[in-house]
């Protein structure tokens, strides 16, 4: 076999990232800690170089790689390019929130472009093995990011029990592709899809490996009843990390339902159809109606990510090519949307302060209307209101279900996303009527008040203006 | 009986010995012991499987790194022996139920049933290679070509794994005092001594 044989340069963007990570590794040992930035600066210039490569791959259906094992085709394109953007942004808004705190260090960024590789390549994966390595890779960093803050007793906890709850769902995952294995004979997705198409009498097999697989997914999304760990950890972790946890990390999950379930599992489709309808009602119930509830919000935008990973669950059980296309445009939607969420509540923390109650953001009109009117569109939008995006998704995704003849599941959905405005109107009312209660004032670099507002702002443009994602998203599936 | 039969027959007894001793040795450091031992005798059968490159990797492994490391921590903790034989007896019965059910698995499977399941090829006995054959290079040749992605992928997790752990627990503390050669070899007179001009003082 020669070198050309493996068509690694098709693989360019992660082997640049991998060298990148690398050398920022390295670089951050011989620089004392008053010039730490330059680390930054350095996994901003990689994570801009790779996308700048993910944009110029040039794909005319699909390509593998390193036989077989990688895939680059236009789902892998769109969400690569989405996971480089998230993440950009992620790292300029914890860049002063980390300085605060003291653990502005190189390790943070050098474990969050290991975790981007990981998902990039869990986008990318054409085997049960490469879906198994990226997923572990993100989630070993991850793990590490939580616990970052060592001397906070709520991050240690929480990082316990990611860590502990996370091996769990890695073991039901290889549990599942073991059988998957021994039934069909290959980890190729391709040769499962055929193996699965062919199967009579070992079908029944193949839907216990399929209950082990959607349980293992519904864990990493978060999905009710397997979403325990998602409050404690996106309040005990430190915001910087929440935000990285809360966003990319959500494409990189989409991605792997679409290359296990639709791709590799296809055939079975009237199996996981069922299945996904009780997680997904599960979680918009359990989501909306406990997030009422909450006094942190964090715990509230985390009880709310589950209310929204059951939306995106309902436009992937709806099954068609359109369908997907809609899942798709939720999920990244929504990951822009929590980014901007989670990135006002790190402008509001300040030195030895975090703005982790909903009390924090009382009259934040009168403290600054520019940034209480970015919650405002970010709220409306994570409520569903026109004309922010969240809407927009909303829709195309109920349509989807109507259109599947399953009227009463929309109209769950509607019922809980009804609920679900309630607490997402009570921070806009905290905002704006209630008495301040914090006279300091709001201090940030430029740079982090300009990317905020643009991603707040992107929230409403999309809104307007939805085609030209909703296309992208459509063509991705074509 | 062939020569490789008698082979296969010394080492699979000296490593139900060994793994024996492992659990019935008073001392812990005999059990670590007993413990390199089986690990000898299982690479000595994998030998006879042609398995060359995996039976050099568990002496290499584990009597080499794993087991010195072990027998380092059982030499630095001081552990109550009698205190962990204590439920011994208790769950003598539990114990012995799981080692039967195991071994009756293995009987079933490769005993009476086994070519009905798995088919009479499978149980047939594997090719013989020559003995230029080296699956060292075999398993270095898949590692390298068809998997080569997923190998070094495991080895981003590794350095990964490696990253986060000194992350986590590497702390300085500016409280311990400690002496560093390098500084003190470098200092100059200036450092440490200082002449001060003063007029003589009148005797009183």
């Amino acid at each position: 076999m020669t070198l050309e044989a493996l068509n690694y340069l098709t693989a360019w963007p992660e082997i640049f990232l991998l060298t990148m990570a690398c050398i920022v590794l390295v670089v951050d040992v011989f620089i004392s800690d008053d010039k730490r930035d330059f680390s930054y600066y350095l996994s901003q210039l990689a994570l801009l170089g790779t996308f700048a490569m993910v944009m110029m791959v040039q794909v005319d259906g699909r390509e593998v790689a390193f036989n077989n094992m990688f895939v680059q085709d236009a789902l892998s394109v769109v969400l690569k390019s989405f996971i480089l953007a998230l993440s950009f942004a992620a790292f300029v808004y914890s860049r002063d929130y980390l300085k605060d705190r003291n653990i502005f260090k190189g390790e943070y960024y050098v474990l969050g472009l290991f975790a981007v590789l990981g998902m990039m390549l869990m986008v990318s994966a054409n085997n049960l093995l490469m879906i198994y390595l990226g997923l572990e890779l993100l989630s070993l960093c991850l793990y590490a990011m939580v616990a970052f803050n060592r001397d906070n007793g709520n991050a240690s906890e929480a990082a316990m029990k990611y860590f502990v709850l996370g091996a769990i769902a890695s073991g039901m995952l290889l549990y599942g592709m073991s059988i998957l294995y021994g039934l069909s004979g290959s980890l190729f997705l391709s040769d499962i899809t055929v193996a699965i198409s062919q199967a009579d009498d070992s079908r029944i097999g193949m839907v216990f490996a399929l209950v082990f697989i959607l349980v293992a997914l519904a864990f990493k999304l978060g999905a009710v009843p397997f979403h325990m760990w998602v409050p404690d950890v996106y309040q005990g972790s430190p915001t910087a990390v929440t935000v990285f946890i809360g966003t990319a990390p959500k494409l990189a999950g989409f991605a792997m339902i679409m290359r296990l379930l639709v791709e590799a599992m296809g055939d079975l489709q009237a199996d996981w159809q069922q299945m996904l309808i009780i997680l997904s009602v599960l979680s918009m119930a359990t989501g909306n109606i406990i997030a009422i509830a909450q006094t942190n919000i964090k715990r509230m935008l985390a009880y709310s990510t589950i209310s929204h990973v059951g939306f995106i669950l309902l436009g992937i059980l709806a099954g068609s090519n359109e369908a997907y296309a809609a899942a798709m445009f939720y999920t990244i939607s929504y990951a822009v949307m929590s980014l901007g969420a989670f990135g006002i509540i790190m402008l509001l923390a300040r030195k030895g302060f975090e703005a982790e109650e909903i009390d924090d953001f009382k009259g934040l009109n009168q403290r600054s209307p520019w940034f209480a009117f970015l919650m405002l569109v970010l709220m409306l939008s994570m409520a569903g209101v026109p004309p922010t995006v969240g809407f927009w998704a909303k829709l195309a995704v109920l349509k989807m279900v109507v259109q599947m003849d399953m009227v009463w599941l929309a109209l769950v959905a509607v019922f809980f996303s009804i609920i679900g405005v309630f607490y997402y109107l009570r921070i806009i009312k905290v905002m704006y009527f209630d008495e301040i209660a914090d006279n300091q004032p709001l201090s940030c670099g430029r740079d982090m008040q300009i990317t905020l507002s643009s991603n707040a702002l992107l929230v409403l443009a999309l809104g307007l203006y939805p085609a030209g994602l909703m296309s992208l998203c459509l063509s991705v599936f074509a | 009986m062939t020569f490789i039969d008698f082979n296969f027959y010394l080492f699979a007894t000296l490593l139900i010995v060994a793994a024996l001793g492992v659990i019935t040795a008073r001392n812990p450091v005999h059990s670590a012991l007993w413990l390199v031992l089986s690990f000898f005798a299982s690479s000595a059968l994998w030998i006879l499987l042609e398995a060359e490159f995996l039976a050099i990797a568990l002496v290499l492994v584990y009597v080499g790194a794993v087991m010195v490391l072990f027998l380092f921590v059982v030499m630095m903790l001081d552990i109550n022996v009698e205190q962990m034989r204590k439920g011994f007896v208790r769950y003598l019965p539990i114990g012995a139920l799981v080692a039967l059910v195991l071994a009756a698995q293995m009987i079933w499977i490769v005993g009476p049933v086994g070519p009905d399941v798995l088919g009479d090829e499978s149980l047939q006995q594997s090719v013989r290679h020559a003995a230029d054959y080296s699956n060292t290079k075999e398993l270095g040749r898949i590692l390298y070509t068809e998997y080569v992605l997923p190998f070094e992928i495991a080895a981003v997790i590794l350095l990964v794994a490696i990253v986060a752990a000194i992350a986590l627990t590497l702390r300085r503390r500016p409280a311990t005092k400690y002496q560093t050669p390098a500084n003190q070899v470098k200092v100059k007179r200036n450092d440490r001594l200082r002449i001060v001009k003063m007029d003589a003082e009148a005797k009183e």
